[in-house]
């Protein structure tokens, strides 16, 4: 089997330069490698400060690796430079932030940030085919474009903009999502319908998604595999049902102690 | 004995330009009661109106936000204090003597660029009225029951990790004994493990003091570890209220069924259905019972009326023509 996406050995470190003072371990040797044609939701949990982030935007290519190679398709992500090169990776590999009401620009239309992705990433030039793409991308999230066209950000709800950007993310068909926090912003009346939404891109359009997250109660119910991360270092990895239901590190089970349970302690006095 | 009493209070944005008024019913017709020594917890998603209710409670209304209707009735040890028609000089004496507030945001209550002992003078010397050094004195001992050192009076807020400097916010709030604090967010902001400890802190201080909290966050998590008492509100209205326990084990209200049902659980893979329709544009709200449109139970008498909140339970009031079996 061919790897989609291999990390071997790679670390990021900030500072130490003549000015910046001292040097910052963000990530620290990290491997890892997610198989080609076998779609899996593959989870990053870990603190701030963790460097969970700084690894997705290594796997971005948005910040180069200070030391290690990132292979994506056997493309090593350090030989990207010129702008087809790496149009053509962006068109395979696609983001999905945090906060949904800060990646898109409040004054702008959001089906103007869809119709400029069909354009750029998916080699669509009329009016009509554009739309088209737009739409059947907003069908895989359960919108349309009949729902979005026109409207500016603050016209749709948070869980709805969510699902405009990950449209959006779709349009190129990429073979890979790396989804920072995609629900920690959202209501809760609205994540599990996110959440849902990740499942079902895995399952139907065969995308492996690289979900990174704090919260281990919906890492534990989309992931397949996990690593738990601390201080720039994997602490710990494998399926993530084995690493939640009985984790061996003491950091993973510290996490894990420190999730608050939904259910209502019984000894609390309730007046 | 009730601290607040809130009595069918409405706040609403009022805006009128170029001859269109628009209102935005964020808090519309809302009652309740928090008692002496506990922990009152509101729930409900964004633009539900939890920041414009704890906003008017604290009498920090500004235009466009007007209290159209209702009353807010503080009683402290001093007497009862009715917020929208106490002066200014009334309103000063009481804010963090007897009432005051835990932020979400601990970086923008405190002074960047000034020590942290600076936000205790400003914030607390003129409510303790004892000489510095004995104020100081007061301060540290208060420090070290938040686990704090003495030291951090010297820092800047920066060289505080996130956890340190919530816990200093939360001694701020809780340094002159307040009978009523007001928590909005305060753990949203932090990682698990030390909101863990931020929240068992805020539990043993509340024990400690007596006061009563008004806890808002929209982590339902939070308040079952937390929270006496649950308001769930949904459109600006409460629209169920009962003890934590009760509310959990059996929800009435479809909307707070749901937000139980749906929060995720580690050790449990079933699958978790998601709300379909969007949170009630609130310029414009639905007619009847703000939920129907998104509420697998709405029938007819939905569309048309307005549900009260009523007592189906003793302490337990729900807002719905069909609630759910207990």
């Amino acid at each position: 089997m061919s790897a989609l996406l291999e990390l071997d050995h790679v670390s990021r470190f900030y500072g130490g330069g003549l000015f910046a003072g001292r040097r910052v371990l963000a990530v620290n040797d990290v491997s890892l490698r997610l198989e080609a044609g076998r779609p899996e939701i593959f989870t990053v949990v870990g603190e701030s400060g963790s460097g969970k982030t700084t690894l997705a935007r290594m796997i971005l290519n948005m910040v180069p690796a200070s030391a290690g190679t990132i292979r994506f398709l056997g493309t090593d992500l350090a030989t990207i430079h010129s702008g087809a090169a790496r149009r053509a990776f962006m068109r395979k590999v696609q983001p999905i932030f945090q906060n949904p009401f800060e990646a898109f620009n409040p004054m702008k239309r959001v089906d103007r940030y869809l119709f400029a992705t069909a354009r750029r990433m998916a080699d669509v030039a009329t009016d009509v085919a554009v739309a088209e793409a737009a739409d059947s991308a907003l069908k895989s999230v359960g919108l349309s474009l009949a729902e979005v066209r026109g409207r500016f950000p603050h016209q749709l709800s948070g869980g709805q903009l969510q699902r405009v950007a990950i449209a959006r993310a779709l349009i190129s068909k990429p073979a890979l999502l790396v989804a920072d926090e995609p629900v920690s912003m959202i209501d809760a009346s609205l994540r599990a319908s996110i959440v849902n939404l990740l499942r079902e891109l895995r399952d139907r359009n065969g995308l492996t998604i690289i979900y990174i997250t704090h919260d281990l109660a919906t890492a534990y119910y989309v992931s397949d595999r996990i690593i738990v991360m601390r201080h720039g270092s994997v602490v710990e990895s494998g399926n993530a049902r084995t690493v939640l239901d009985n984790p061996k590190h003491p950091y993973s089970q510290l996490l894990k102690s420190s999730v608050l349970s939904p259910e209502v302690p019984t000894g609390v006095s309730h007046a | 004995m009730s601290v607040l009493a809130v009595e069918g209070l409405r706040a609403w944005y009022r805006t009128s330009a170029l001859g269109v008024s628009r209102d935005v019913r964020a808090v519309d017709g809302i009652s309740f009661t928090v008692e002496a020594d506990e922990i009152y917890g509101l729930a409900g998603e964004s633009s539900s109106g939890k920041t414009t209710l704890i906003k008017t409670i604290a009498a920090a209304t500004q235009p466009p936000l007007e209290v159209v209707a209702g009353t807010i009735t503080f009683t402290f040890p001093g007497g009862a204090i009715e917020m929208q028609r106490a002066d200014r000089r009334t309103l000063a004496s009481i804010r963090w003597r007897h009432l005051s507030y835990i932020m979400q945001g601990s970086m923008s209550v405190l002074n960047p660029v000034r020590r942290i002992r600076h936000a205790f003078v400003d914030f607390a010397f003129r409510h303790i009225g004892e000489p510095k050094p004995r104020f100081f004195e007061t301060v540290r001992a208060h420090l070290a029951r938040l686990r704090l050192e003495p030291d951090v009076l010297d820092a800047y807020p920066h060289q505080l990790s996130g956890g340190m400097r919530q816990r200093v916010t939360i001694a701020l709030a809780t340094v002159c004994r307040p009978e009523f604090i007001i928590a909005d967010e305060p753990t949203t902001a932090l990682d698990v493990v030390v909101q863990k400890d931020v929240l068992a802190m805020i539990r043993e201080i509340q024990r400690e003091l007596g006061s009563s909290i008004l806890f808002v966050t929209h982590d339902m998590a939070v308040h079952a570890n937390l929270a006496d008492r649950l308001g769930i509100m949904y459109g600006g209205r409460l629209v169920e209220e009962g003890r934590t326990a009760d509310l959990f084990r059996s929800p009435r209200h479809p909307y707070t069924a749901h937000l139980i049902a749906s929060l995720p659980r580690v050790g449990d893979t079933t699958p978790k259905a998601g709300l379909s329709g969007a949170p009630p544009n609130l310029a414009d709200p639905p007619a009847g019972c703000r939920f129907h449109p998104r509420c697998p139970r709405a029938s007819d008498i939905c569309r048309r009326e307005v549900p009260p909140l009523e007592p189906l339970a003793p302490g337990h009031r729900v807002a719905c023509f069909h609630p759910e079996p207990a």
